[in-house]
């Protein structure tokens, strides 16, 4: 029994030019079924998905929609009971929907009335209820009409027996979701940001809250066919977290979530039907995650990539300016116009290699000259911006003494750390303050004396 | 009913593993994260079917570690998501495990036809037939039973080792860095000790099960006892209690209804879930009731002292007395509240009735003085010192007259007539 094997098996089957035409252009009709379904259900998870993250409630979600199995469970029973063949996708539907409800509330109730906070909560909520539908469920096999067998398709998701009315069923719930969303836009971007605001102004607050959860209710039961229902919750809240990266506006994060919600599952559908032994929901929540992976290094809005890179440009600009007073300094305590390597390394705690880097960097910037004595001198454009440095050290040194009373000994580490965010108000300020106009003296020796 | 061995065995294995739970449990309800115990036992599931592609083999170490490494990797991507990525952390949790239990998901129907756990079985585990997976020289003790045993005994004593660490980390994380214990190193030991705990018990029952036991019995303790060492006590004895409740029911409350049975795990987190509820209705310091009925005897001693206070009154004045119905009006609360308060008062001799009609006895004239004393001093004391107009005077002083401490009173002062001019009863 090899392991290896079983991959390349998979591998080997890898689909033909024409089937992969044919899945792509939703020629075949269950393809075309389920994908279509799917990317409903991708857009109205994204869009219903960005304020259920935005009012931090992912977890209810995911409460919820494990919930909703002995609802289902239940309506089943119900429905065999009543004669009918117990399979009607609109009873379960509805069975899951009362029963994510009941989750919710108990959640609110739990938190309410007793000292647990929100995370036991929402765990007792899943566990308890989740393990009521499993009870209920073997117990729904023995019925004597009706076979429960499908009904476990709802745990995992089974897109596979998706019919166009399910379909169909999705896009009406995600046309819904898009118009009341449309409709509710800035109402619940108020709940979301400032709750209590809302409050004051009059705003029904707790209405828009419950038709904020019916809807995710709603949505994570159109998803329990698809997806299942333990990863429904991923629909709802991965591509919202996705688009967070890429904007900081209400309406672009809701269009883009829908985007990559919507997306994801069409990708996610194309896949599992192209490649074997690839079930749709595990790989719609897989390419969702891609998404996000994608999303949380490269998008815009703090984004790994581009923080780092800010946080690069910062500290060199600051070690510029570092470097650039040091110069500036030496020269001045020396009166000389030239200096050592030497000289600088004494004056911070850097050692020769840094000091060499920064020199050399300065030089390309045009800050400095390096001598034939082997020496440096600062050029004009270099003297221009230290003694700008030097000037905002200073003043934020003498302004701390004059009147927030520090010891001229300790104003050093402050002004080291402020004078490379002092901008051109505040040194106007400070220098009608101090009344000032040219770089005063340093208070303090200079260089690492002790 | 057929109570066998296998039954018997069945109850050993849900309480060995369900104890084994509540002790990691606990620390994670404490530290307001039991839905780490959720995400870890989710991310299990690729944990074992990654250790089953390396090593080709169901060999229950490279299992445990495989979802031991997985799970440390939960914990640590949870963090890095919430706190790189500044998303809130239920979130984050949501995604890190939802995107691991798919890949799990894909993993094993990739390798579906060499692997013999299907993902029904991550949910409802196969506690049923746990009997029958014996080894050889297992004494007859199933294998099941030995996994949890041992499980339960390593948390044990992890937990009885780092006891002290666990609960200054867990209420006070930045005294506890003062002191030199690692914050980081207990919660990755904590997450260590759950995902292993979540490994050994899945495979018997359910990756559910395991987050009912996690956080249900840890979460009944918590309104049950105020104390760090009692709630392990407790959370480990209502987890044994539940195994034991959730066989039982699984097997006989079916029956009631004509059908065989239904599975065992679920109805073991449906038992968490009556005891939890339990606790909830009727703990005796957190409980519904308890709540209630502290509201409620609270509310009938407001009502006997205002009546105390009317019939004062009217003494006073030279009025008539009342009756039962006419003092409800007089105190705005229900009839049936006031007929409890008089029959209270009646009791210990405060009023008596004359034909329907009650008046104060020597007794509660006694303490009615002191309570319009009480009424009034602070009348004279609010318009001293908070001037308002004379209803709401009224107001303010009949709600506090009922918290009035004796040494308050010294504090009141003596003054012998209120602000509406009546006299200050009770200083003779």
């Amino acid at each position: 029994m090899s392991v290896s094997h079983s991959i390349s098996d998979a591998r080997r089957s890898i689909p033909s030019w024409d089937e992969l035409v044919r899945v792509l252009t939703l020629e075949e009709y269950n393809t075309r079924v389920v994908v279509l379904g799917v990317m409903a259900l991708g857009t109205a998870a994204g869009l219903v998905g960005t304020f259920l993250l935005l009012r931090k409630r992912a977890l209810t979600a995911d409460a919820l929609s494990h919930a909703t199995l002995p609802g289902i469970a239940i309506a089943f029973m119900v429905m065999v009971s009543f004669g009918g063949d117990g399979k009607t996708l609109v009873g379960l539907l509805l069975g899951a929907f009362v029963f994510g409800c009941v989750g919710v509330l108990a959640i609110l109730g739990i938190r309410h009335t007793t000292r647990l906070k929100d995370d036991a909560a929402i765990g007792i909520v899943l566990s308890v209820l989740f393990g009521l539908g499993l009870c209920l469920l073997r117990i729904a096999t023995e019925l004597p009409n009706g076979s429960a067998a499908g009904l476990s398709g709802f745990i995992f998701g089974k897109a596979a027996s998706m019919v166009a009315s399910d379909a169909m069923t999705m896009g009406m719930v995600a046309l819904g979701t898009a118009i009341v969303t449309a409709v509710l836009r800035k109402e619940w971007t108020l709940l979301c940001f400032d709750e209590k605001f809302g409050e004051v102004q009059g705003w029904p607050v707790l209405w828009l809250d419950v038709v904020l959860m019916v809807l995710v209710a709603t949505v994570t039961v159109i998803a329990l066919q698809s997806v299942g229902l333990v990863l429904a919750v991923a629909m709802l809240i991965i591509p919202a977290a996705s688009a967070r990266y890429w904007t900081t506006k209400i309406t672009s994060m809701l269009i883009a979530s829908a985007l990559i919600g919507c997306m994801s599952g069409w990708l996610g559908a194309v896949g599992s039907a192209l490649i074997p032994r690839m079930p749709t929901g595990p790989v719609i929540v897989l390419i969702c995650g891609f998404w996000f992976v994608f999303s949380f290094i490269v998008g815009p809005n703090e984004g790994l990539l581009i923080r780092q890179v800010s946080r690069v440009r910062l500290n060199r600009r600051i070690a510029l300016q570092h470097i650039l007073r040091s110069m500036w300094e030496v020269c001045e305590d020396n009166n000389k116009s030239e200096f050592a390597l030497e000289s600088i390394v004494h004056v911070r705690s850097w050692n020769k290699r840094t000091v060499l880097k920064l020199l050399r960097y300065c030089a390309k910037k045009n800050y400095v000259t390096s001598l034939p004595t082997n020496a440096w001198r600062l050029t004009e454009k270099g003297k221009a911006e230290a003694s700008r440095v030097v000037r905002n050290h200073r003043l934020w040194e003498v302004y701390l003494i004059t009147y927030a009373d520090i010891a001229p000994t300790h104003v050093d580490r402050d002004a080291d750390m402020i004078e490379h965010v002092l901008g051109r108000d505040l040194v106007q300020k400070l220098e009608a303050l101090l009344d000032s106009k040219t770089i005063p003296l340093s208070p303090h020796p200079i260089g690492a004396s002790e | 009913m057929m109570w066998s061995e296998i039954d018997t065995w069945i109850i050993v294995i849900g309480a060995l593993c369900a104890a084994g739970c509540a002790i990691p449990g606990t620390i994670l309800v404490l530290r307001r994260m039991s839905l780490m115990g959720d995400a870890i036992s989710h991310t299990v599931l690729p944990g074992i079917a990654i250790a089953f592609l390396v090593t080709g083999s169901r060999d229950p170490m490279a299992m445990l570690i495989g979802a031991v490494v997985v799970g440390l990797l939960t914990a640590f991507l949870v963090q890095a998501i919430q706190s790189l990525g500044k998303v809130e952390v239920g979130a984050s949790m949501g995604i890190v495990f939802t995107v691991l239990f798919a890949f799990g998901l894909v993993l094993m129907r990739q390798a579906v036809d060499h692997v013999d756990i299907d993902p029904d079985c991550v949910l409802y585990g196969s506690i049923e037939l746990a009997w029958f997976d014996q080894d050889p020289d297992g004494l007859g003790i199933p294998r099941g039973a030995i996994v949890n045993g041992v499980m339960l005994l390593a948390n044990l004593i992890v937990m009885l080792l780092f006891y002290k660490e666990f609960k200054i980390t867990s209420f006070d994380p930045a005294l506890a860095k003062s002191q030199g214990i690692h914050p980081s190193f207990m919660h990755y030991l904590l997450m260590t000790m759950t995902a292993a705990t979540a490994v050994a018990a899945f495979e018997t029952v359910g990756s559910i099960l395991v987050v009912a036991m996690f956080i249900v019995p840890p979460a009944t303790a918590y309104l049950l006892t105020n104390r760090y060492g009692m709630m392990f006590i407790l959370a480990i004895g209502l987890s044994i209690l539940a195994a034991a409740l959730g066989h039982v029911s699984a097997i006989t409350v079916p029956t009631w209804f004509g059908f065989s049975g239904t599975s065992t795990a679920g109805a073991m987190a449906v038992a968490t879930g009556f005891l939890f509820i339990c606790a909830w209705v009727a703990s005796p310091s957190q409980g519904v009731l308890a709540k209630l009925w502290h509201r409620a005897s609270m509310r009938l001693r407001v009502i006997r002292e205002d009546i105390l206070g009317v019939l004062w009154r009217l003494e006073e004045r030279g009025q008539q007395q009342l009756d039962a119905l006419q003092l409800s009006e007089a105190i705005g609360a229900t009839r049936w509240m006031v007929l409890v308060a008089l029959r209270g008062l009646q009791k210990k001799d405060s009023i008596a009735r004359e034909d329907a009609h009650w008046s104060l006895t020597e007794r509660g004239r006694i303490r009615a003085t002191k309570l319009v004393r009480a009424h009034r001093l602070w009348e004279i004391y609010l318009d001293k010192h908070f001037p308002q107009d004379s209803h709401q005077l009224h107001q303010s002083a009949e709600r506090l007259e009922h918290v009035t401490t004796p040494s308050m009173y010294s504090s009141l002062g003596d003054a012998k007539e209120d602000p509406h001019g009546s006299r200050v009863p009770g200083d003779e």
